[in-house]
């Protein structure tokens, strides 16, 4: 009984941890082709803005969290603008020497992967010049459960339903406006969607927004839990990037099932060797074993089995 | 290796190596070229009586890594963040084996199963990968996976457990106490590499470890030449050009991709090796996400599709990064890569080797294969 609730609580950890980790980079990974090396500063950016709103200004933890996601929205859109799409320098470009300084980076995976590492660099030392080695947390809200002789922080538990949420969110926003099938039109045919009169360059920002603002949302959701140091990204990019490609095309649906069987696989695998190191290792394998057997991720083998059947009907 | 000094005797000798060396998939093929790189090469041979070889020697040892990267992204396509796991596999094995037996000729063999051990390792994720049909971005994800399952797996060695014979894997702390690379036959003949002051003449002192290092880069560096602008080499380019048409020709692209991955992880490895020999040490920070990243950098900034501008490249970005200290640094580095890969995305050596040549070809259409728009409109 109490065996069983650790294990349900490790599964909801780390289901939690794999879709917040994954729920930005999947949104601009899969939309837009670009591998966004810099996705766990985009978190600690969300992570920084929160902590210091509430240690500097003085804002309630939930208000914080909200202005931290909107700030990281906004300055993806402004990474977006000079650097992936290329816009503001060619427009510098076009006025200064009449031509354009760069290509887009959409769909230029190692291009792409370079020029985010970059940033990421840029990123995590402007991070320590700015604020040094870690700054102060803000503490841990709402208390703990307690069963037996354990306890188990409350704040864990909202975390695993937040992540539920923002999972039909994105299912909601991706699938039921308007927009969400402009950026699907653009995902599958750029230059058809374009034809209709899709604004895809307007696409590919917002989309771009959505994914650092919902990158900055996990930031600020962690940021009561994590030690605060630069270099607090990096521990997300790695599932973030395993859940997202184990999933598959269909993005949302995708992140969801890939963050159910990594996050089982994990927490089964602390639980039965009370080691975390190991649930994680056992997570790394379990993906390698997912990518070389399931080449289309969870849902393209979801996909090709429902139009097998189709096809035998 | 002297192709350039062109005596009248034995013309028709140089002129075959040349033509070995030569070809469309490398730059640098007139007399020109030779004629720098025999200075380029003289210099690094006499940079130790100015310069530090004993730290200088890092960057040839990484160069090998850069190639290994260059020569299995660049000439066949597949971009690996794998080239650290073979060289920490190397690394790790050269480590194991000499501490367990600590003369010449152990320490000989050490070198040489830590080359096998990466290659092995290589072959058997290629095979993996290759034979169940993983393509593309997926390879570099999985590459990139066992990267990280590499740094999580060997930072936890830390207790006993973790001892092969003699030699502690030491967790995340690593692996000490590596012994002083010697190679040779025990009491036959052996010479020590590393911490062996070697003087010529008696006027300046060496460093024998830093011309091992440079003479093993040239080697390879040459050999690489000698390989990618032979027929296989043809292959390698036409499968990174177009998989599919390749395959209807009658190539087995599998079996292509498998031998470069071998080839390039067991380069890999060798440069694991000497990383390893050289300090006496390594530990897992070897297949960290930050380290696992390098190549790949120096791989684009110099130019992917040139094996030296891999070479150049990595010399140039470690000699800045390790010797601008600062906590600026790390900022003008990424911005560096930054602007170089949104303004050169062919990479600055073949944009240079254009320039000289006076070559009509912008940089940007030479590179054109690279963007998988155009594969979806096939």
């Amino acid at each position: 009984m109490v065996n069983g609730l650790n294990l349900a609580f490790q599964f909801l950890d780390s289901f939690a941890f794999v879709v917040l980790a994954a729920a930005g980079l999947a949104v601009i990974f899969g939309i837009m082709g670009v591998i966004n090396l810099a996705h766990g500063e985009f978190i600690l950016f969300g992570a920084y803005a929160t902590t210091m709103s509430v240690t500097n200004l003085g804002l309630p933890l939930p208000a914080a969290m909200v202005v931290a996601s909107l700030l990281t929205a906004g300055f993806g859109v402004v990474v977006e603008r000079t650097i992936i799409s290329g816009f503001v320098p060619n427009w510098i470009g076009q006025r200064t020497v009449g031509r354009d300084l760069i290509e887009p980076l959409y769909d230029r995976l190692a291009d792409s992967m370079v020029a985010t590492f970059g940033l990421s660099l840029v990123m995590v030392q402007s991070a320590r010049i700015l604020f040094g080695n870690s700054i102060d947390t803000v503490g841990t809200p709402f208390g703990n459960v307690a069963y037996g002789a354990f306890s188990y922080s409350t704040y864990r538990l909202v975390l695993a339903g937040i992540s539920v949420l923002v999972l039909v969110a994105a299912y909601y926003l991706f699938t039921r406006t308007t927009f969400g099938t402009r950026v699907r039109a653009t995902m599958q045919d750029e230059q058809t969607a374009k034809a209709l009169g899709i604004d895809t360059e307007r696409t590919y920002m917002l989309t771009f927004g959505i994914g650092s603002g919902l990158a900055g949302l996990t930031g600020a959701l962690f940021a009561p839990v994590l030690s605060m140091q630069p270099t607090l990204g990096d521990q997300f990019l790695i599932e973030a990037f395993v859940a997202v490609v184990v999933g598959g095309p269909s993005v949302v649906l995708g992140t969801a099932l890939s963050g159910g069987v990594l996050g089982a696989v994990s927490a089964t695998v602390t639980n039965l060797t009370d080691s975390t190191t190991f649930g994680r290792i056992a997570l790394l394998v379990a993906a390698i074993l997912a990518l070389r057997f399931l080449p289309g991720g969870i849902t393209g083998f979801i996909e090709r089995f429902q139009a097998r059947r189709r096809e035998e009907e | 290796m002297a192709t350039d000094s062109a005596s009248a005797t034995d013309r028709g000798a140089l002129a075959r190596i040349r033509g070995r060396l030569e070809g469309p998939n490398t730059i640098g093929n007139s007399r020109g070229f030779w004629l720098g790189f025999a200075v380029a090469v003289l210099a690094l041979a006499a940079f130790p009586v100015v310069g530090s070889g004993e730290s200088f020697s890092l960057f040839l040892v990484l160069a090998l890594l850069g190639l290994s990267l260059s020569l299995v992204w660049g000439y066949s396509g597949v971009l690996s963040f794998g080239q650290v796991v073979f060289f920490g596999v190397g690394g790790y094995t050269f480590g194991v084996v000499s501490i367990n037996f600590p003369d010449a000729t152990g320490i000989t063999a050490a070198a040489i199963a830590g080359v096998v051990g990466g290659g092995v390792a290589a072959a058997l994720l290629g095979y993996f990968m290759f034979y169940g049909g993983v393509r593309d971005v997926y390879v570099t994800i999985i590459t990139l996976v066992t990267t990280m399952a590499m740094h999580t797996f060997m930072a936890q060695t830390a207790g006993s457990e973790w001892t092969i014979g003699e030699a502690p894997l030491g967790g995340f702390n690593g692996m000490p106490g590596i012994p002083l690379l010697e190679l040779g036959i025990e009491g036959v003949a052996s010479f020590q590499f590393v911490y062996n002051e070697m003087s010529l003449l008696g006027l300046f002192a060496f460093d024998p470890f830093y011309y091992l290092a440079l003479a093993l880069l040239l080697v390879t560096y040459l050999g690489l030449r000698v390989l990618v602008n032979s027929d296989f080499g043809r292959v390698m380019v036409a499968v990174r050009e177009d998989q599919d048409r390749t395959q209807m020709f009658g190539y087995d692209v599998k079996r292509i991709k498998l031998l470069t991955f071998t080839l390039g992880g067991a380069l890999a490895a060798l440069s694991g090796v000497l990383y390893a020999a050289r300090n006496v040490y390594i530990s897992p920070p070897v297949f960290a996400l930050w380290f696992a990243t390098l190549p790949v950098i120096w791989v684009s900034v110099g130019g992917r599709k040139s094996l030296l501008g891999a070479v150049i490249a990595t010399i140039a970005i470690e000699y800045f990064r390790l010797s601008v200290q600062g906590e600026m640094a790390l900022v003008v580095l990424g911005a560096m890569l930054l602007v170089f890969i949104l303004a050169l995305p062919g990479g600055i050596v073949p944009w240079v080797a254009g320039k000289l040549s006076g070559s009509a070809v912008p940089v940007s259409e030479l590179d054109d294969a690279d963007a998988p728009g155009e594969v979806s409109e096939s």
